[in-house]
């Protein structure tokens, strides 16, 4: 994406491309997920994502209608905030939790800084974070797949972080989806079609995602074992929420760095951290504090990766 | 009269520690996690601002310039262990519940602002006006963050709870809500003109 920002001399070309055409298609390219999410959760998942959505388009249009500002809820960037949200929560949780997300992802993540371009942070990754400080009961207990009933379940990544094997559940269980977890991560297969559609589209560059996961999956290879070189890092890359991190969140235009370079710093700090926190850290997973914590650093990657203008 | 009313008054408004001059943040940020904790804390400030405004008041034309920091230092200490040693006595439980803080106050930047800034340079009665009303205003400032960070966060109101329910907004009383409710209210008085950009 970035080289369509690049200023170049004219004749400058119109295109269609607008911030909402582009906030919807990332929203139509989350669709697949979904689907596999109401599939592998049941109907539950559905509702939490649309009360997910429609708290975020109600609190946009509220707050905005308040401070007497240009309401823009139809450009897309409310309902992708909030269904990113539904993404990252368990399937099962009480009515009220994403309303409550969705609510503080617009207002403290998104509004308080001037709306959509202005904020520091991932809104729907702040969302997160608000709720897993606040219900960290609802935020980590899981259901199992393909059960419709409320039967409990560890994540394989808290297995994982407890070192041990993850015998009942095979790669392909992990690709498709057949595991506990939040409604939008678990069907790699899903989510990489919405991936592709990205990339082919040239919606987001191939920077942050693969330097993210090829990190992660280089650290955990080496460190994840008790020898060195021994890591399973196949289930550390198709576990949590690190394809759904990777493509759709850490890509998010406004929160990242512009140039290419700058962009594999993203990826490899998102990896590291990301790392640290599911090996040595207090948490199981670590995606949504590794990109936010990298957010915090994009204004200063940015500063330090700014191409060299020749000629002045 | 009116001049030290206006003394007054000005630390509760415009020049409020917390909201306005963002001075002594760290008591304000880890003590108001409950109402009954940030009122023993602004009360025991202010104990300290008033006293302390008054001797360095009246000991300015005897302090040397050079040494007046750590004279003031000597002054404030004093008083702060008069104030820390009161509370051991009548109210152990606030000493243990406000623990390093109440010590603490001896470096609090309220304390040492008002001394350099206003009580070595003006006489004692609008000196002691002063230190009353910025002990005042950081009372309200502070009891203000905690009443809505113990509401949200463990749904009582001084340690009385009003719902009986463990689903309260956790996050109001960590860091992160501290941090939160002040730069919400901060916002807010400016927006109301209660203090300045």
């Amino acid at each position: 994406m970035s080289n369509n920002l690049l200023v170049s001399a004219s004749p400058h070309l119109h295109k269609k491309e607008s911030v909402k055409r582009i906030m919807w298609l990332v929203t139509l390219s989350l669709v697949p997920s979904g689907l596999a999410g109401i599939f592998i959760f049941g109907l539950g998942a559905l509702w939490i994502m649309a009360l997910a959505v429609a708290a975020s388009v109600i609190t946009e249009f509220a707050l905005q209608a308040v401070t007497r500002r240009k309401i823009t809820v139809l450009d897309g960037s409310a309902v992708l905030t909030g269904l990113l949200l539904a993404y990252n929560l368990p399937a099962d949780v009480p009515f009220w939790l994403p309303i409550a997300g969705a609510a503080f992802s617009i207002a403290i993540g998104k509004q308080v800084f001037g709306g959509l371009g202005q904020n520091i942070f991932n809104p729907a990754l702040v969302g997160r974070v608000f709720l897993m400080a606040s219900w960290p009961k609802y935020m980590t207990t899981f259901v199992k797949p393909m059960s419709y009933d409320a039967v409990t379940s560890a994540t394989p990544l808290a297995a994982l972080t407890e070192g041990k094997v993850l015998g009942n559940i095979s790669y392909l269980d992990l690709f498709l989806g057949n595991r506990p977890g939040c409604i939008g991560e678990v069907c790699i297969l899903a989510l990489l079609i919405g991936a592709a559609f990205l990339l082919l589209r040239k919606y987001i560059s191939w920077h942050i995602p693969f330097s993210y996961i090829f990190t992660t999956g280089l650290l955990s290879y080496i460190f994840g074992a008790k020898t060195l070189f021994g890591g399973d890092w196949l289930s550390h890359i198709l576990s949590g929420g690190l394809i759904l991190g990777a493509f759709f969140m850490a890509t998010d235009y406004v929160t990242s760095p512009l140039t290419y370079k700058g962009q594999l710093v993203f990826g490899i700090g998102c990896g590291i951290i990301t790392v640290v926190i599911r090996l040595w850290g207090g948490y199981p997973e670590g995606v949504s504090y590794a990109i936010l914590i990298m957010n915090a650093a994009t204004p200063m990657i940015d500063r330090y990766t700014r191409p060299i203008i020749y000629g002045s | 009269m009116k001049s030290l009313i206006r003394e007054f008054t000005k630390g509760i408004t415009v020049l409020n520690p917390t909201f306005g001059l963002i001075l002594g943040l760290c008591p304000t940020l880890a003590v108001s996690t409950s109402l009954f904790n940030a009122i023993g804390m602004g009360v025991a400030a202010t104990f300290v601002l008033v006293f302390s405004n008054l001797i360095i008041s009246a000991l300015r034309n005897f302090i040397p310039a050079r040494i007046r920091l750590p004279s003031y230092i000597v002054i404030i200490a004093t008083f702060v262990t008069v104030c820390e040693l009161g509370i051991k006595a009548y109210l152990p439980g606030l000493s243990k519940s406000l623990g390093i803080f109440i010590p603490l106050i001896v470096v609090n930047c309220i304390i040492m602002a008002r001394a350099e800034a206003f009580a070595s340079r003006n006489r004692i009665l609008p000196s002691i006006f002063d230190g009353l009303g910025m002990g005042v205003g950081f009372t309200l400032g502070i009891s203000i963050i905690a009443f809505i960070r113990e509401l949200l966060g463990s749904g009582s109101i001084a340690g009385i709870g009003l719902l009986k329910s463990n689903e309260f907004i956790l996050v109001m009383i960590l860091a992160p809500g501290a941090l939160l409710t002040m730069g919400l209210l901060i916002a807010l008085s400016r927006l109301l003109g209660i203090t300045k950009r």
